[in-house]
C-alpha cells in the first residue's frame, strides 16, 4: 500500500512542486493539499483543502483521510513576504497547531517531513565555515524569521521526543536559487544590481529549488528520521555569484548597514531583509554531507545552481519573461477531478 | 495522423492503461555541464593567484630586509595535515607571514593561518586576509582543515597576548591559551610542530600600552611602539623594524591517543601544551644566547 500524504502550504511554490512531485510516484496513493490560497501549478490527482494557516481543521482531515505522512512546507523563510505578525502566525502557532494535530491519540501519523533553513545556524563573526546538523549558533537570533524557525524546530523537537513512533525528518535548505523562485537573492541578481558590503566578499552556499523539491520528495518516500542540511557542494564568493549572473555590485557601507539598506530597500534596489544581509557580511555554508550518506544525490552544485540560474537569467533577457500559464479554476479543477466524464486510470 | 493513433494506443496497451511511465531523469552531474569557475578561491577564501603575487611582494622583505633564516625546515611534514605551533610577538606580528611564507616557498604547499575572528570582520582587511591564507581559528575550521583536508594550519596559541606585550617582556612566552591547539591536533590525529622565532620581538616593540583606546577603538590592544616614535602613527604601523629574523623548527609531537574522540583527558591536554611551551621557550633562550646582534644576527 502507498503513501497517504497530507501536504501544508499547497498555494505556496514548494507545496506546489512537491504535490506535482509526488504526483509522479507510484507509492503515493493519496495526497492531499492544503492551503489559503488556491495552487498556482497544474494538479492531476491532489486534492486541494482551503484551511486557514492555524490548521484548525487538521485533527478531522487527518481522521477522514486517514493520511500516514505530513509534509510541512509552509515554513516561511523569506521575511519579505510577508509582515512579521503573519510570519509568526505561520511558522510558529501554525506549527504548533499542526503538530498538536499530528500528536493526537489515535492519529494514523507515522512520518512528519518539515522543511526549514538555514536560518536557524544564525551568521556571525564568530562562526564556524561550515556548520553541520549539530553545530549551535554562535549568537541568539536577532530577526523574527530566524526567531519563528528557531521556535517551529523546537516544537518539533518536542513533539519527536513525545511521539517516538513517528519518524520525524527536517530539512535544512541553504539559499534557494532558480528559475521559477522568487528569493531576495534571485530577485537581486535578476535586477543587475546586486547588494553587497563594501569590505566583505563573503563565501555563500546555493541549492537549486530542482534540488529542493527532490530532498522533500526523497524524505516523504523514505524512513529517514533525523535532522538533514541540505545544500549544493561548495561556496563561491557573492562577487563571483554576481558576475557569473552578469549584476553589479552595489556597495552598502561597512557601518550602520541596516540603516543604509532600508530606505533602498523601500525603493525595491536592495531586496535584501536584515538576516541576509548578514549573510553578506559573514556567509555562511552548511555541511551537506549526512544526506548524502543516506543516499540522496544532488543535481546541481553551489556553481552548478549559479550558472543554471544565470543560463535562465540570459534566456529570459533574449526572450521576456517566461511567465505562468497556469491558473487554478476551483470549477475545472474540481471537474478534472470529480467529473464522470473524465476518463481516469484506475491508479487515481 | 491515422497512424500515429494506432501506435500510440498499441504502445499504451502494451503498457496497461493507466501505468505511470517513470520518466528517466538526467543523471546527477556534480558541478553542472558548463560550469566554469572564474576566480581560484577556495572554500576558506584563500586564492592562490593573490596569495602568490602577495609572497612576490613579500620576497623583497623576507630575503633582504628580514634576512629570514631556518634551521631544520625539514622536519615540516611534506604531506599530510600538521599544526604548526609558533610564539608570537610584535605589535604588528611579522611571524606569520614569514612562517606562511617561507613554508610556501620551500615545501610549495599552502599554510592556513589560524587567527582571531576579529580579523574577518573587519572591513577590505578581513577579506585580503582570507584571500592570502587566513582562517578564523574555530576548532571545527582547524579540524576540516588538518583531518579532512590534511593541510598545514598555522596557529599562535598565545593569542593577543604574545603580541601586545611589552618590550620589557620580550622572548618570555604568555600562556598558550587553554590547550586547544592540542586538543585539536589529538581529534585530527595529527602531529603539532612547534617553530621558535626570534628577532619578531624587535621588528615593532612595545613602550607602553593605551588600555582605554583600547577600549574606545574596539582593537585587541593598542600599543605605543619604537617604530611610532621613529616614523610616525601611519608609516610606524606598517613598517617593521629591520631585525634579522631566525626560525627553528623543533622535533614534530605525536600524539599517541587515536582521533575523533569525543573528549580528550583534560590533565593530558594541558600536560602537553605545557610541555610544547617549554620546548618553545628553551629553544627560544638557546637561539638569543647564540645570537650576537639582534639586527645583524
Amino acid at each position: 500500500m502507498g503513501r497517504r500524504v497530507l501536504l501544508t502550504g499547497l498555494g505556496t511554490f514548494w507545496g506546489g512542486k512537491v504535490a506535482q512531485a509526488l504526483e509522479k510516484r507510484d507509492d503515493v496513493d493519496v495526497i492531499v493539499g492544503m492551503d489559503v490560497s488556491e495552487p498556482l501549478v497544474e494538479l492531476e490527482r491532489t486534492e486541494y483543502v482551503r484551511a486557514d494557516e492555524t490548521y484548525s481543521i487538521l485533527t478531522r482531515i487527518v481522521e477522514a483521510t486517514q493520511v500516514d505522512t505530513i509534509v510541512h512546507t509552509f515554513l516561511v523563510v523569506d521575511s519579505t513576504q510577508m509582515r512579521f505578525r503573519r510570519l509568526h502566525e505561520i511558522n510558529v502557532i501554525g506549527t504548533m497547531n499542526l503538530l498538536a494535530a499530528a500528536g493526537a491519540s489515535n492519529t494514523p501519523v507515522r512520518r512528519v517531513v518539515v522543511k526549514s533553513s538555514g536560518l536557524v545556524y544564525g551568521c556571525s563573526g564568530r562562526d564556524p565555515l561550515w556548520f553541520n546538523e549539530e553545530t549551535p549558533r554562535s549568537d541568539p537570533p536577532a530577526t523574527t524569521v530566524e526567531d519563528s524557525l528557531m521556535a517551529a524546530e523546537g516544537y518539533l523537537r518536542d513533539f519527536a521526543k513525545d511521539n517516538p513512533h513517528v519518524g520525524v525528518t527536517l530539512l535544512r535548505f541553504s539559499n534557494v536559487l532558480g528559475t521559477d523562485i522568487e528569493t531576495p537573492f534571485t530577485e537581486a541578481l535578476t535586477r543587475g544590481f546586486a547588494p553587497s558590503i563594501f569590505g566583505f566578499d563573503p563565501q555563500l552556499q546555493f541549492v537549486d529549488e530542482t534540488d529542493v523539491v527532490s530532498a522533500v520528495e526523497f524524505a516523504t518516500t523514505r524512513d529517514c528520521p533525523g535532522i538533514f542540511n541540505v545544500a549544493g557542494d561548495g561556496l563561491l564568493p557573492w562577487s563571483e555569484v554576481a558576475k557569473l549572473c552578469g549584476a553589479t555590485l552595489l556597495p552598502l557601507p561597512p557601518v550602520f548597514t541596516e540603516l543604509a539598506a532600508r530606505p533602498l530597500r523601500r525603493l525595491g534596489l536592495a531586496p535584501f531583509p536584515p538576516e541576509v544581509l548578514r549573510l553578506l557580511r559573514f556567509g555562511r555554508g552548511i555541511d551537506n554531507r549526512r544526506y548524502k550518506d543516506l543516499g540522496f544525490t544532488y543535481r546541481y552544485t553551489s556553481l552548478g545552481a549559479v550558472e543554471r540560474f544565470a543560463k535562465q537569467r540570459r534566456l529570459s533577457k533574449a526572450v521576456g519573461p517566461l511567465g505562468r500559464q497556469y491558473t487554478y479554476d476551483r470549477d475545472v479543477e474540481s471537474f478534472f477531478h470529480h467529473s464522470p466524464a473524465v476518463v481516469r486510470s484506475p491508479h487515481t | 495522423m491515422e497512424a500515429g493513433i494506432v501506435e500510440e494506443s498499441t504502445a499504451a496497451s502494451r503498457l496497461g492503461a493507466g501505468t505511470i511511465v517513470p520518466l528517466k531523469r538526467p543523471e546527477p552531474q556534480p558541478g553542472a555541464p558548463s560550469a566554469e569557475r572564474l576566480t581560484d578561491i577556495d572554500e576558506w577564501g584563500r586564492s592562490e593567484s593573490i596569495r602568490s603575487l602577495a609572497r612576490k611582494g613579500f620576497q623583497f622583505f623576507y630575503d633582504k630586509y628580514f634576512r629570514v633564516e631556518w634551521e631544520g625546515l625539514d622536519k615540516i611534514p611534506t604531506e599530510g595535515g600538521a599544526l604548526l605551533v609558533a610564539n608570537h610577538a610584535g605589535a604588528v606580528p611579522m611571524d606569520a607571514p614569514v612562517i606562511m611564507h617561507g613554508i610556501e616557498q620551500e615545501l610549495s604547499r599552502p599554510v592556513y593561518g589560524l587567527a582571531d575572528h576579529f580579523f574577518r570582520q573587519l572591513p577590505v582587511v578581513g577579506t585580503l586576509w582570507s584571500r592570502a591564507g587566513g582562517v578564523p581559528a574555530h576548532p571545527e575550521n582547524a579540524y576540516r582543515l588538518l583531518r579532512e583536508q590534511k593541510q598545514l594550519a598555522l596557529v599562535f596559541p598565545e593569542g593577543t597576548k604574545g603580541p601586545s606585550k611589552l618590550f620589557t617582556q620580550r622572548y618570555r612566552l604568555r600562556r598558550f591559551g587553554r590547550g586547544g591547539f592540542v586538543e585539536i591536533a589529538m581529534r585530527a590525529g595529527v602531529p603539532v610542530v612547534p617553530i621558535a622565532v626570534i628577532g619578531t620581538e624587535e621588528t615593532m616593540p612595545i613602550l607602553i600600552r593605551l588600555n582605554s583606546l583600547a577600549k574606545v577603538t574596539g582593537l585587541p590592544y593598542f600599543p605605543i611602539t619604537v617604530n611610532w616614535l621613529l616614523m610616525g602613527p601611519v608609516l610606524g604601523t606598517a613598517l617593521s623594524l629591520p631585525a634579522k629574523i631566525k626560525l627553528r623548527v623543533l622535533d614534530p609531537v605525536h600524539f599517541p591517543v587515536p582521533p575523533d574522540q569525543e573528549r580528550y583527558s583534560k590533565s593530558r591536554v594541558m600536560d602537553e601544551a605545557e610541555n610544547i611551551r617549554i620546548s618553545i621557550q628553551e629553544a627560544l633562550y638557546d637561539m638569543l644566547a647564540h645570537r650576537g646582534n639582534p639586527w645583524l644576527g
